[in-house]
């Protein structure tokens, strides 16, 4: 298992990080280490076992959908980086005129 | 320093005021900072405050709480309203949360003062607080070795005889190595026994608050404060909370504490290691109880299925610190994706990057059934593990750490050395179940805890069995030798 066909600049990308070179094969070369041991697992039985997401015994938890005080616009706007009046500040996602 | 409840109860009959202990307390941390640096924030002015309203209530002749006058540092991963909050990170180095914890509104609601918002390794991430971005702490025992981690800086605070309780969080063994390292108590409770809501996320499955303290009923009583069902937070569970203070044993007669046949015991390798643990299962014999042998045969899986599951939380968690709502924010011309990638680059330290590239490889499609599934299948087998031993057991006794507490930079190079270090305390996590250190002796001087589990939500039990034991021994008593020379 340790030489996995890890595309780093690919899951990077995905994870929306920019890695220096150095820090990419630094990385590489830490994560062929680690699968050494998660590669532990590919020889264990799993077969007809469920997976575990969470442990404890909670199916869905509902709430009254009731009103409650918040946050005001200023609480929730004060560790903004930017902002514009009510409005968190953010470069621009859509293409074209507005 | 003497204990929590000491104080607690000097403040309640109104022999100490609760502000005189918090100053004696902030000249302590003041003291001693600049050879520990535990804290990333001291909060004089919130403890002050807080401590004059406990000695109103008092004088009034009210109810002061179970805590009363009770100082407390908090891990800088819960929230505190309006005072900074870190988690140990660059991309939260400014941000100043509207609102709090529930655990620390508990907290101060029982009359506990909060002293200061301690160091840990960036976002929980680490065994030895070398991760912060901002300095590590050293360990009161040895200024030349770590406190463990992550959260170093309570077990640090504690272990020094600053404060008597501290907080921490335990997603695979941060409150349980960091408290073995500093000979100080540490419980992780039920998964769901506490509420997370303002606790800032690393995986979301197995992340929980728990005491750090001088002795096992200080732990027990910060626990009681803080359990219970908080409709903050849907995954904290509605079962009743005990007193738990009320459940701390003086012998262990009738008590079966089970001893594990299927951890390697090559992990633990130093001999002084073997002889501490062995002399520590006698004790609980001589005790009154009864050993049993279990067989947990999956827990050898456990670091690699900690290594895929909570990487995997942790890059979808973290995925929100993007720089546009809250943290740092660094620009990068008109392009909102050069924006994340360049926020994220400057914010977020190795550790943290190296996690979030892992848990984003484990999740990718084409590879999420062959490592995060079967992860998630193998996380079962481990809770059947533990649900067939507690048939036979009430408390299961084994390590809490495969060493005494490193030196500095000793591991900070080697990510699965240092991931090692959990080999005994993540089982647990990925079952859910409680589990807590209990200061057990020391080898070469430097302190060593043994842990104690219980099945879930039967917390009260292995602090029984942790309060008995601490009596009997005394290990919790001993001070840190390094500061008391000086």
């Amino acid at each position: 298992m340790a030489d996995v066909p890890i595309d780093i600049h690919y899951v990077a990308k995905l994870a929306r990080l920019s890695l220096t070179d150095e820090e990419s094969a630094r990385i590489s070369a830490q994560l062929s280490r680690l699968f050494d041991f998660i590669g532990e697992l590919q020889g264990l039985d799993v077969s007809g076992v469920h997976p575990t997401a969470q442990v404890i015994p909670l199916a869905n938890v509902y709430r009254d959908d009731v009103v409650k005080p918040s946050l005001s616009n200023d609480e929730a706007l004060a560790n903004a980086p930017q902002r514009d009046g009510p409005y968190f500040k953010a470069p621009r996602i859509l293409e074209g005129e507005f | 320093m003497i204990s929590g409840h000491e104080i607690r109860d000097a403040v309640a009959r109104r022999e100490r005021s609760a502000v005189e202990v918090a100053q004696q307390a902030l000249q302590a941390i003041d003291r001693l900072e600049p050879r520990l640096r535990a804290y990333i924030s001291l909060l004089p002015e919130r403890a002050l405050s807080q401590a004059r309203s406990v000695d109103a209530r008092s004088r009034a002749g009210q109810d002061a709480g179970l805590l009363a006058g009770v100082p407390v540092a908090i891990k800088d991963l819960f929230c505190t309203k309006g005072d900074r909050t870190t988690c140990g990170s660059k991309i939260l180095q400014d941000f100043r949360p509207p609102y709090s914890a529930t655990v620390v509104e508990r907290l101060e609601a029982a009359g506990a003062v909060v002293v200061g918002k301690t160091n840990m390794d960036e976002f929980a991430m680490g065994s030895s607080c070398e991760n912060s971005a901002f300095f590590p702490t050293r360990n009161p025992w040895d200024e030349g070795r770590v406190p463990g981690g992550s959260s170093g800086g309570s077990a640090s605070t504690v272990g020094a005889g600053c404060v008597p309780l501290a907080m921490g969080t335990d997603t695979g063994g941060s409150i349980r190595e960091p408290a073995s390292f500093c000979n100080v108590v540490g419980v992780k409770p039920t998964y769901g026994r506490v509420s997370r809501y303002g606790m800032i996320a690393f995986a979301s499955s197995l992340d929980q608050a728990g005491p750090l303290s001088r002795d096992v009923r200080d732990a027990a009583d910060a626990l009681e404060v803080i359990a219970g069902f908080d409709p903050m937070d849907s995954t904290s569970v509605d079962v009743p909370v005990p007193r738990y203070a009320d459940h701390l044993l003086e012998d262990l007669t009738g008590v079966r504490v089970g001893l594990v046949d299927d951890f390697d015991e090559t992990i633990a390798a130093d001999s002084g290691m073997t002889s501490l643990y062995q002399t520590a299962y006698r004790n609980i014999e001589a005790l009154g109880a009864t050993l049993v042998h279990v067989r947990l045969p999956h827990a050898k899986y456990g670091l690699a299925t900690y290594y895929l599951i909570a990487p995997a939380e942790c890059s979808s968690n973290l995925a929100r610190y993007d720089g546009t709502r809250y943290g740092l924010r660094v620009d990068g011309g008109d392009d909102v994706y050069s924006m994340f990638e360049r926020t994220r680059a400057e914010g977020f330290g190795p550790e943290v990057k190296r996690r979030i590239v892992l848990g984003t490889y484990a999740l990718c499609s084409g590879y999420y059934d062959a490592y995060y599934v079967r992860a998630q299948k193998v996380r079962t087998l481990m809770k059947a593990d533990f649900d067939l031993a507690f048939a036979s057991c009430d408390v299961i006794a084994c390590p809490a750490v495969s060493c005494p507490p490193f030196e500095l930079g000793a591991k900070s190079q080697d990510p699965v050395a240092m991931y090692l270090m959990d080999y005994f305390t993540i089982p647990m996590s990925l079952a859910g179940i409680p589990a807590m250190s209990v200061p057990a002796g020391y080898v070469n001087g430097l302190p060593v805890g043994l842990q104690l589990v219980s099945p879930a939500f039967e917390e009260a039990r292995m602090l029984g069995v942790a309060h008995a034991y601490e009596k009997a021994t005394g290990h919790a008593r001993r001070r840190a030798p390094q500061l008391s020379a000086r």
